[in-house]
């Protein structure tokens, strides 16, 4: 076996390296900077370049060394290669070769592109480690145009009506990619601290963001009459956000697909903008593969699994401890 | 279709009231008649007679879809709505149309004739022409169920709003049965109507329940209060008038019929009465267990052994029309005299009864009698202000129910399964056990009780603690503490504990609770001796 899927993580035996582990290892491979991914108290660390600021961020002084997006390095009998995932700036999908036998882990991915992160590049495989966060055929994304077409709607009118603009987005990655989305003519974009903390360690590699301005304890709403404020999902329903009345709520995820999910948020407004693939994305990404194997690691896996095996394929469930997208982060940072 | 999709989304998008009315009102303002009487049905939970079956609908959109029934199968408790789960598998559409509300309905009325495969035709074009948002709620006529959280209250307020008619005479003009293929918007809305009146029923004055930290205390002097049991029953409605008599319950099911032995009304009430009350299965002095009323809802005819088996009564509380005239406006305790003035005469035996008053002195001893209240199969007291009138609907100030407090066990979580709904990535449905010897005995399953955040931190455990699945329900490490509490207790041979709790739910979880600390079997069957 090229992968072993073991307590602490995904394992390489070939490498003795882990990929994405959850319990502290010796040498660890990380896709991208979430926290379920990229966890505090490994020995040495391995990531992108473009992963490392918000890891470095996240995890203060680790030992990590980075590889740019297509580099090989030779980690014992293993070959081993990070490549775009399309999931956040930097994330990538880790490929390992042991004696001609290629397989490849996903990490998080999705398949449509956007305005930050390296897209996502299919690898040819033996075996193809994938989460199915979204894997049920009732998620099928708009396209990114028309989601920043309503929200930017929904802004401009709740701004002519003299109403604020809550828009709750996880702090690493969506919440940038909804600043990326944004008309800033419309007014003033202000952010919950979690979020410019993101902001600042992005923009400081290169990417570019527009004008945000963060939310302090002397931050005064009247000062910011029209403004969008863009604040993790759970500092939406906190005494944080009660200082801006009136307003109206909005999330940005993939479960606003789903109306009951809106609804128990109390959202005005949900916005269906995810960062990992939809059904026909999975189903895209696993195809261009051409893998036998296909491990599913977390989401609807029982579902997807017995999809994929009536689709010819050798699917596993592979229990995990990833999370894939939540609408809970829990004020990170 | 596009206008009523469009008022479907404006009342989805927002949690205000005032921009919900504002969206209805507007909506009255400008849409065709016929568009406008089905949307005052729809929202009133009335619907098209269902000339598909959802059988038939499921297995059409799969195919439409591309994907097994087994899939779709599966999606729909996640989504947690079939109409929904529909919009969203199938392809976008192909075309478009401008047809209105009504002439789909119509359109779904002349399919009950239609073949199957001319049913299929007409369902799978609807869908290859319509937006998502109409495709959803074309699904939702197809299916039934309409509920979008737009209360009767507030459409009624809308209505008001814009057709500038009084809200308590449209409130009463919407009761009853009536159903669009057989009336006109002039005739509910607008028309004088003598015969329908005749079955009428008042809309209902509901009860807020007592802050349970400030008790009784806040709402002034005892003097200005009269207190009766919260019967644990069918709340309705008792008319006779004309040659007739008519059994509303609150959810405005007319179930004259399922209650027989009430006919008797007829034979001791003058024309012209109308009783708000309890129905309760009853035998001599006192009610029967829920369980034995259970028995009876749902049936429309009644066989002669349930009749003597679980016999029912109407304990009368409120009288709102007496001899023809709308005594809505006056005080509840002149209302109440005339009650037991009018069922003076009428025999114990009559299935027919004034619900006793509670003598009591001071908010000490009544909080005494509330504590007996299970003895009496009562949920608890209510208390009504003397002087109030008698109102529509939830309005808070006049009318409260003071509930038991609950009773309670401290049980371990064996099983989890995912909600649905708006629940949809969350573990919310536990079955609990308790001991017996060192085996957990399961007794019940609990959905609610818990905070947010604490189904948040349960649903990472579950998924870092599963010990064996079952489909969709995990079996887990039987670690947790929650305290359950419940209404009641019965006897129940379908169930492997051996009894069937009423309204379960999480009270708290016990952090501070080591599994072996939980109650046993044998406590469980005390409280069943106790209780039951």
């Amino acid at each position: 076996m090229v992968l072993e899927f073991t307590e602490r993580g995904i394992y390489c035996p070939a490498g003795d390296f882990h990929i994405d582990p959850w319990q502290p290892v010796d040498r660890a491979l990380i896709t991208h900077g979430h926290a379920d991914h990229a966890r505090p108290g490994h020995r040495h660390y391995l990531a992108t370049d473009g992963a490392a600021p918000v890891m470095r961020h996240r995890l203060g002084d680790i030992a990590l060394e980075t590889v740019a997006y297509g580099e090989t390095r030779q980690i014992g009998d293993a070959r081993v290669s990070f490549h775009p995932a399309g999931h956040v700036p930097g994330s990538a999908q880790v490929r390992v070769e042991v004696k001609g036998a290629v397989w490849v882990v996903s990490g998080d991915y999705k398949l449509a592109t956007d305005r930050l992160s390296t897209p996502f590049e299919p690898l040819r495989c033996h075996g193809f480690v994938t989460e199915c966060t979204f894997g049920l055929p009732v998620f099928d994304w708009p396209d990114e145009a028309e989601v920043a077409r309503e929200i930017n709607g929904w802004w401009a009118g709740n701004a002519a009506a003299g109403r604020f603009c809550l828009l709750g987005a996880y702090a690493l990655g969506k919440a940038q990619r909804v600043l990326s989305l944004l008309d800033p003519d419309i007014g003033p974009i202000l952010t919950h601290g979690a979020v410019e903390n993101t902001n600042a360690v992005l923009r400081a590699q290169g990417l570019s963001l527009p004008a945000t301005r963060q939310v302090t304890p002397e931050t005064r709403a009247a000062d910011h009459p029209g403004a969008l404020v863009v604040a993790p999902p759970g500092a939406l329903s906190t005494s944080w956000a009660r200082r801006f009345r009136p307003a109206s709520t909005g999330y940005a995820s993939g479960w606003m697909r789903l109306r009951g999910v809106r609804r128990r948020r109390a959202a005005d407004r949900g916005f269906v903008l995810s960062d990992h693939a939809d059904w026909a994305g999975l189903n895209r990404a696993i195809a261009q593969t051409g893998a036998e194997t296909v491990c599913v690691t977390h989401g609807y896996t029982d579902i997807f699994a017995k999809w994929l095996g009536e689709q010819g394929y050798d699917a596993r469930i592979v229990p995990t401890e990833f999370t894939g997208e939540t609408l809970d982060e829990a004020g990170e940072q | 279709m596009k206008r009523f999709a469009a008022l479907y989304s404006a009342v989805d998008q927002t949690t205000r009231t005032s921009k919900k009315v504002a969206a209805l009102a507007a909506y009255f303002a400008s849409a065709p008649d016929d568009d406008k009487l089905w949307t005052i049905a729809l929202f009133a939970g009335r619907r098209p007679r269902r000339a598909i079956t959802t059988t038939r609908l499921r297995e059409w959109a799969a195919e439409r879809a591309g994907i097994p029934l087994w899939l779709f199968e599966e999606c729909y408790p996640i989504v947690g709505d079939l109409a929904e789960t529909i919009a969203l598998v199938l392809p976008a559409p192909a075309a478009t149309h401008d047809d209105g509300l009504s002439t789909w309905i119509a359109r779904l009325r002349d399919l009950d004739s239609a073949d199957e495969a001319a049913r299929k035709a007409a369902i799978l074009d609807a869908w290859s022409r319509m937006q998502p948002v109409e495709r959803l709620v074309f699904n939702k006529l197809l299916t039934g169920g309409f509920r979008v959280g737009v209360s009767r209250k507030l459409m009624t307020r809308a209505l008001a709003r814009a057709t500038g008619r009084d809200e308590a005479e449209l409130a009463h003009r919407l009761m009853g049965e009536w159903h669009p293929d057989t009336t006109t918007f002039h005739a509910l809305v607008e028309a004088p109507d003598p015969t329908a009146e005749l079955s009428r029923p008042y809309p209902f004055c509901l009860a807020h329940p007592i802050d349970e930290a400030a008790g009784p205390e806040s709402l002034g002097p005892p003097d200005d209060w009269i207190a009766e049991w919260k019967w644990d029953g069918i709340r309705g409605q008792l008319i006779r008038r004309g040659e007739d008599h008519f059994v509303w319950s609150r959810g405005e099911e007319l179930m004259t019929d399922r209650f027989p032995e009430l006919a008797r009304a007829r034979d001791y009430l003058p024309d012209g009465t109308v009783l708000d009350g309890e129905i309760l299965a009853w035998r001599g002095d006192a009610p029967l267990p829920f369980a034995a009323l259970q028995r009876r809802i749902g049936r429309k005819s009644v066989p002669k052994k349930l009749l003597t088996e679980a016999p029912v009564a109407f304990l009368a509380y409120d009288l709102l029309e007496e001899a023809g005239r709308d005594l809505r406006g006056l005080a509840f305790s002149n209302r109440r005299a005339r009650l037991e003035g009018l069922l003076q005469a009428v025999p114990e035996t009559a299935g027919l009864r004034p619900s006793p008053l509670l003598s009591f002195v001071g908010w000490q001893e009544l909080d005494r009698l509330r504590g007996g209240a299970r003895a009496h199969r009562a949920e608890g007291v209510m208390l009504k202000r003397r002087d109030s009138i008698y109102l529509v609907g939830r309005k808070k100030g006049d009318w409260w129910k003071w509930k038991l407090d609950p009773l309670t066990l401290d049980a371990v979580l064996i099983y989890a399964q995912q909600g649905h709904g708006r629940r949809a990535n969350l573990f919310t449905d536990f079955t609990f056990a308790v001991w017996h010897g060192t085996e957990l005995v399961p007794f019940t399953k609990a959905y609610s009780g818990l905070t947010d955040a604490e189904f948040r931190q349960i649903t990472q455990w579950v998924r870092r603690n599963t010990l064996q699945r079952f489909g969709p329900v995990r079996q887990v490490r039987p670690e947790h503490v929650f305290e359950i509490a419940f209404e009641g207790i019965q006897r129940s041979p379908r169930h492997k504990s051996g009894v069937a709790l009423r309204f379960p739910r999480m009270a708290r979880w016990r952090h501070d609770k080591p599994p072996a600390e939980a109650n046993t079997l044998d406590d469980l069957h005390q409280m069943l001796d106790q209780y039951g």
